[in-house]
């Protein structure tokens, strides 16, 4: 690279996804540029829930299963990358993880669905064990004595999200990134030979963009010529207080962090730009954790949160470079945590080599272009 | 550190009596378990749960939870929001909370 512009890459977006691909891009040294909205911003990367994620997901996308288990596997080299480059430990634990199913119908559909998802054509196979009650107790103590089971599977595990995204940034300090919090992208105009991004605080110039906002992308990607169609989707938090261990391994609706807070999260709702927590949604949530592990009934609940996933029309994440400003890419997805270590150890690379792999094609979102079938 | 005020300054509150940590205390009616922690002379009444630091009563107003305490058998009871009461057993809270629940080595 070269030419007259201040940057070789301007990443737009200091959330998980940017955070991480800026990571992957950190030999750039002051050639990179990252730009935050600030706190004020939705930001996913401060309310999600910190799991590493494989089972159940790739219905609809057997790559999406395969991207995803690549993660899975990037990320004990990625988490010791990022502890060498910021000296924070984000406590990844990968010793498996359950999804628990409360009563007999679900733990039906969910065994289906999970061999559904595993018998699609091309689809990269992994084990797991549809487990009943008495099976999970084994791995679960304290498990309630009306749980139907659950399924098991290794590959799954969890982290602390708050200390990777912090992580993120202070290995991007180090390696003397231009790091601007508080500037939100009011504008990006692409020119001949840079882009010219522009922030009430000044415009900057980069070589090549990377549109990572979030929920912001929706406004920014069609000034490079891209499309985000992007929608809220908001979850409800719970955290418990500090207890002694007792959870061995992560379940997708409750977790036990390195520290000992116990959270519960499973909400998913539709409702736009709504960050706000609800009683009965949080009492559901309750409900169903003190079912699952009725010690919990007598434990105090510390703090309750909402944030906001950043959800596509069919879920999976949208990758892109741009046919009009190549210089342009677009990276967007709900699993900022769980994707994080392929953000930064395979697409980084590929931006930084100047176009996406073949293998990142199934996620352009020229797939929304299809029209519906009456 | 901490002294009661002398008796004519008090009220006529009768004695209440206590356990802390198995010895009985003598409080007053009316006294927090905080408040009751410190006239017994100890300055720490749990040890952290992140580093295991002895911490003690602070603000003295349900703000800094630094006063957690186990009463009659509940752990993570701020001190300084319960009133003692005669024979309340008040004991040292080691790191977190017990889950009550037992893992399996």
């Amino acid at each position: 690279m070269g030419g007259g512009a201040q940057f070789d890459v301007a990443v737009i977006g200091g959330g998980l996804v940017g955070g991480a691909i800026a990571f992957g891009l950190r030999a750039l040294g002051p050639r990179l540029l990252l730009l935050d909205e600030g706190d004020q911003a939705f930001r996913a990367a401060r309310g999600n829930f910190g799991l590493v994620w494989v089972q159940g997901k790739g219905a609809g996308l057997p790559r999406y299963g395969a991207w995803t288990q690549r993660s899975r596997r990037e990320w004990p080299r990625f988490a010791a990358e990022v502890f060498d480059a910021s000296g924070l430990d984000v406590a990844l634990s990968q010793r498996g993880g359950i999804h628990l199913c409360l009563d007999p119908r679900e733990l039906e559909a969910r065994a289906a669905a999970l061999a559904a998802l595993v018998d699609q054509p091309g689809f990269e196979r992994y084990d797991y064990e549809v487990l009943d009650r008495n099976a999970l107790a084994k791995q679960l103590p304290g498990l309630g004595i009306d749980v139907a089971g659950g399924t098991w599977c290794s590959l799954d595990g969890h982290c602390n999200p708050l200390r990777l995204l912090h992580g993120l940034h202070l290995a991007l300090q180090r390696a003397g990134c231009v790091l601007r919090p508080q500037h939100p992208v009011a504008r990006i105009t692409p020119r001949a030979d840079r882009f010219d991004v522009a922030t009430p605080a000044g415009t900057f110039t980069a070589e090549r963009v990377v549109v990572a906002a979030g929920l912001g992308s929706v406004k920014l990607a069609p000034m490079v010529g891209l499309a985000a169609p992007l929608r809220p989707q908001k979850g409800q938090v719970i955290a418990l207080e500090r207890m002694r261990p007792f959870l061995p391994l992560p379940l997708s609706t409750l977790r036990q962090t390195d520290d000992g807070t116990v959270l519960i999260g499973d909400s998913q709702e539709e409702g736009g730009l709504d960050e706000t927590v609800a009683l009965p949604v949080l009492a559901a949530m309750a409900a169903r954790a003190v079912r699952a592990f009725p010690a919990l009934r007598a434990a105090h609940v510390n703090r309750t949160w909402a944030a906001l996933r950043v959800m596509s029309p069919d879920g999976f994440p949208i990758y892109a470079q741009s046919a009009a400003h190549p210089g342009a890419f677009l990276a967007a997805c709900h699993s900022g945590v769980t994707l994080a270590a392929v953000h930064a150890e395979v697409l980084a690379p590929a931006i930084a080599a100047g176009s996406l792999p073949p293998s990142l094609a199934p996620f352009s979102p020229r797939r929304f272009d299809v029209p519906q079938a009456a | 550190m901490f002294r009661r005020l002398p008796d004519e300054l008090l009220t006529s509150a009768p004695a209440v009596t206590i356990l802390i940590d198995g010895r009985p205390f003598a409080a007053r009616a009316g006294d927090s378990v905080a408040a009751a922690l410190l006239a017994s002379g100890r300055p720490a009444c749990r040890t952290t749960a992140a580093s295991g630091d002895p911490r003690g009563p602070f603000c003295m107003m349900g703000v800094c939870f630094d006063c957690l305490v186990v009463i009659d058998g509940r752990a993570n009871q701020q001190g300084c929001l319960v009133a003692v009461a005669e024979g309340m057993e008040v004991e040292t809270q080691k790191g977190a909370r017990d889950s009550g629940i037992r893992r399996r080595t």
